[in-house]
């Protein structure tokens, strides 16, 4: 099967082109670009004039609740919301039920998502068995499964000893950490960032030093160890600084940060909208504004879609009864190019952080467009607008803050190694 | 932010959530309306038939005696059908969510629902959620508002005091977790008292409360100085040994309310208190049953406070 991309608007945020171009797939891979591309035959062809072609997007956290929470979401559903959002790779945490913790879990998963043939997923590993923070899991047999990094997903260490060794032990193997920052005491109760709503609103608060904590007790172990950490979902300013800190210092680390935390804020919680129920909380105003820095300036190497389905029944409750969490992966593209408009960055700095930054962390040949590379493409048109409805979401989860709204950007095709998975108007 | 959802198109009382945005008239009118049912309680005949018919639904997710006999006093003294629900103890247990619960209430004709509810911002989400004739008053949501119990300690403080602006007022004790204590705090700001002062320990004021227009003291001694009213907060059974305190003694000594700390006070200064109270934890009892307290004539005010707005609310067009 061959693919030809005629009359796009290529952009590699990889290499920093954005030009008029054409590309060639072929087994799977980009075989030819522009003029090559252009003259070479193709069993299919498809004219993307006034469009954009991009790197397919790449998710460092999408929640797809398969196994066990099937009532949330399928891997049906969720596959079929991120290839309608553009999204062609995507890793997936460990927190599922069972937490992926064995390697006959993520072996069938990866079979299930090859079977479905829509978005490449890397399956993140759990680094404690049932994510309970005691023993350590086979590491090296889940990697040979297919595990491209090990996590405890929003579930921290509470011993330090543990992460220490579990550190020192994925660090034998040249395995990365993720792990969310979150000082697990100073996190216990709180629902919304402790500061003048939470106080407002008497919800119990989650301090930013709960986060800034974790970070110097990570940082510290990464000293020690040097094993490399990718710290997730970034919620705060001070936090931004340590990590400025440690990567000018060199130490081997990255993160990233949820795409609802570069524009939402804690004054978004209005009266109680549960849909900002999110973990880790939206904080205030300033450490929203630090976090799109940090992305502009690449402290914040990646974002992420953070895409958590929650049904309606566990949404629609009081505040801090409701689940955490918001469908996003269908919102993330929409999201990163209002971001880039508000931040005035070029559409290449705008998708870097979603393509070539992400790929750069999963190790993957993807997110990039040159000769050789995986031929996963997300044709979209940044101008036209998407009016975000439950209707029109595929997700099983129709929870956003955003719903409701018009959000820039209309993906027209996305295509994973060669083939068209998704076709939109 | 959206527009205040208790408040409907023609700027009246549709529900009542929170103090927090209301206007300073809406709260004028329910303190005047308050005092037209004062005379009602204290006749013979304590009834007056503004809403009869109507059914006031008392739905109490977390239990509480004296908030739910005042609000069926104040139903039954308007004529209202009242039906008390102890949710903490049926349908919730059961698994069903609050909004089924809520929706098979509705379904039998409920014109009022009272709610009390453990967690902060239940109330809201049960407005959004009820038919447009059918209203909802706070009757106390987790940390955050405990409305009518703030419109009292208003009340009271009209009474005794007349003048919101030019009044010194403390609220003493457990903040962090106080409702009481965020209500009135928005109704003095609203009325336009210039200085409101929270007094506790760190641990039990709660991050970012001067936001709301309040002064912070740790010293109760420093605190009290010329205030005209005292308000003390209930200081629960669970959190008198812990993380956030370490003994009800050492808390008495230095955040009790004892008669030589109310000295430093103005000579005339209340003492109130929303109860139930903790003699010798929170207040002692000479002050408690001494000259400057108005805590029991607040309970007696809290039923025409309770009288005026539900029939505001009922009054209001959907």
């Amino acid at each position: 099967m061959t693919l030809r991309i005629v009359n796009a608007r290529l952009i590699d945020p990889a290499s920093g082109r954005d030009a008029a171009g054409d590309v060639l797939i072929e087994r799977g891979r980009i075989a030819a670009l522009d003029g090559d591309a252009r003259a070479a035959r193709a069993e299919r062809t498809l004219d993307a004039a006034g469009q954009v072609v991009a790197p397919g997007l790449i998710d460092l956290a999408a929640r797809l609740r398969e196994p066990g929470e099937e009532y949330k979401a399928t891997l049906e559903s969720e596959m079929e919301a991120a290839v309608a959002g553009g999204v062609t790779s995507l890793a997936c945490p460990p927190d599922t039920d069972p937490p992926l913790d064995e390697p006959g879990l993520v072996d069938m998963l990866r079979r299930r998502a090859r079977a479905l043939a829509r978005a490449r997923l890397y399956p993140v590993g759990a680094l404690t068995v049932k994510l309970q923070g005691e023993t350590l899991t086979e590491m090296a047999e889940l990697a040979e499964s297919g595990c491209v990094a090990f996590s405890q997903a929003n579930i921290p260490l509470q011993d330090t000893q543990m992460l220490w060794r579990a550190l020192q032990y994925a660090g034998s193997f040249g395995f990365s950490v993720w792990l969310r920052p979150a000082e697990p005491w100073l996190s216990r109760g709180g629902v919304a960032h402790d500061g003048d709503v939470a106080t407002r609103l008497g919800l119990p608060g989650i301090p930013s030093f709960a986060e800034t904590i974790a970070i110097g007790t990570i940082l510290e172990l990464v000293r020690a160890t040097g094993t490399r950490v990718h710290l997730c979902r970034l919620s705060s300013e001070a936090g931004v600084a340590l990590v400025r800190a440690a990567k000018r210092e060199g130490l081997p680390v990255s993160c990233d940060v949820g795409v609802h935390h570069l524009h939402l804020c804690e004054v978004d919680l209005g009266y109680f909208d549960a849909q900002c129920r999110l973990d880790p909380p939206l904080r205030a105003q300033r450490d929203r504004d630090a976090l799109s820095e940090g992305v502009a300036d690449g402290t914040i190497d990646c974002v992420c879609s953070d895409h958590t389905p929650v049904d309606d029944d566990a949404k629609h409750q009081p505040f801090a009864e409701a689940a955490p969490g918001a469908t996003a992966l269908e919102l993330l593209l929409p999201l990163m190019l209002r971001w880039g408009a508000l931040k005035k960055r070029s559409l290449v700095q705008t998708l870097a952080p979603i393509s070539c930054a992400p790929a750069r962390i999963l190790g993957v040949q993807s997110g990039r467009i040159e000769i050789g590379a995986p031929g996963d493409l997300v044709v979209f048109d940044p101008e036209a607008p998407t009016r975000m409805t439950p209707d029109a979401l595929k997700s099983q989860g129709k929870n956003t803050p955003f719903l409701g709204y018009e959000l820039p950007g209309r993906v027209r095709a996305t295509i994973v190694a060669g083939k068209v998975v998704h076709e939109g108007e | 932010m959206r527009r205040n959802p208790q408040l409907n198109k023609n700027g009246e009382l549709q529900h009542l959530l929170s103090i927090e945005g209301l206007p300073r008239e809406v709260l004028e009118r329910v303190l005047a309306t308050a005092d037209s049912f004062i005379g009602v309680t204290e006749r013979e005949v304590k009834k007056v038939p503004l809403l009869r018919g109507k059914s006031v639904f008392n739905l109490f997710f977390e239990p509480s005696t004296r908030t739910r006999t005042t609000f069926e006093i104040a139903a039954k003294r308007l004529s209202a059908d009242v039906i008390n629900l102890n949710i903490a103890a049926s349908s919730q247990s059961k698994g069903e969510s609050l909004l089924d619960t809520v929706a098979n209430l509705s379904a039998m004709q409920a014109d009022i629902f009272v709610v009390r509810h453990g967690s902060s911002g239940a109330p809201f989400l049960i407005a959004q959620h009820v038919k447009p004739h059918e209203h909802v008053v706070n009757a106390g949501d987790g940390r955050h508002a405990h409305p009518t119990q703030g419109l009292l300690d208003l009340y009271t403080l009209r009474h005794y005091k007349k003048d919101f602006t030019r009044l010194t007022v403390a609220i003493v004790g457990d903040v962090l977790h106080s409702r009481v204590a965020r209500s009135l705090i928005h109704g003095l700001t609203t009325l336009g008292t210039p200085e409101v002062r929270v007094i506790g320990p760190q641990t039990l004021i709660p991050t970012g409360v001067e936001a709301l227009g309040v002064h912070v003291y740790r010293n109760m001694r420093e605190g009290l100085k010329g205030c005209d009213a005292v308000v003390m907060l209930r200081l629960q059974n669970e959190r008198m040994r812990g993380a956030l305190l370490p003994s009800a003694q050492e808390f008495f000594k230095h955040y009790g309310l004892t008669a030589d700390k109310l000295a430093l006070a103005a000579p005339d200064a209340i003492v109130m208190h929303p109860g139930p109270m903790n003699r010798g934890v929170e207040i002692d009892s000479s002050v408690a049953d001494g000259p400057h307290s108005v805590i029991l004539p607040q309970v007696t005010f809290g039923i025409a406070v309770r009288m005026a707005v539900m029939s505001m609310v009922a009054g209001a067009s959907a």
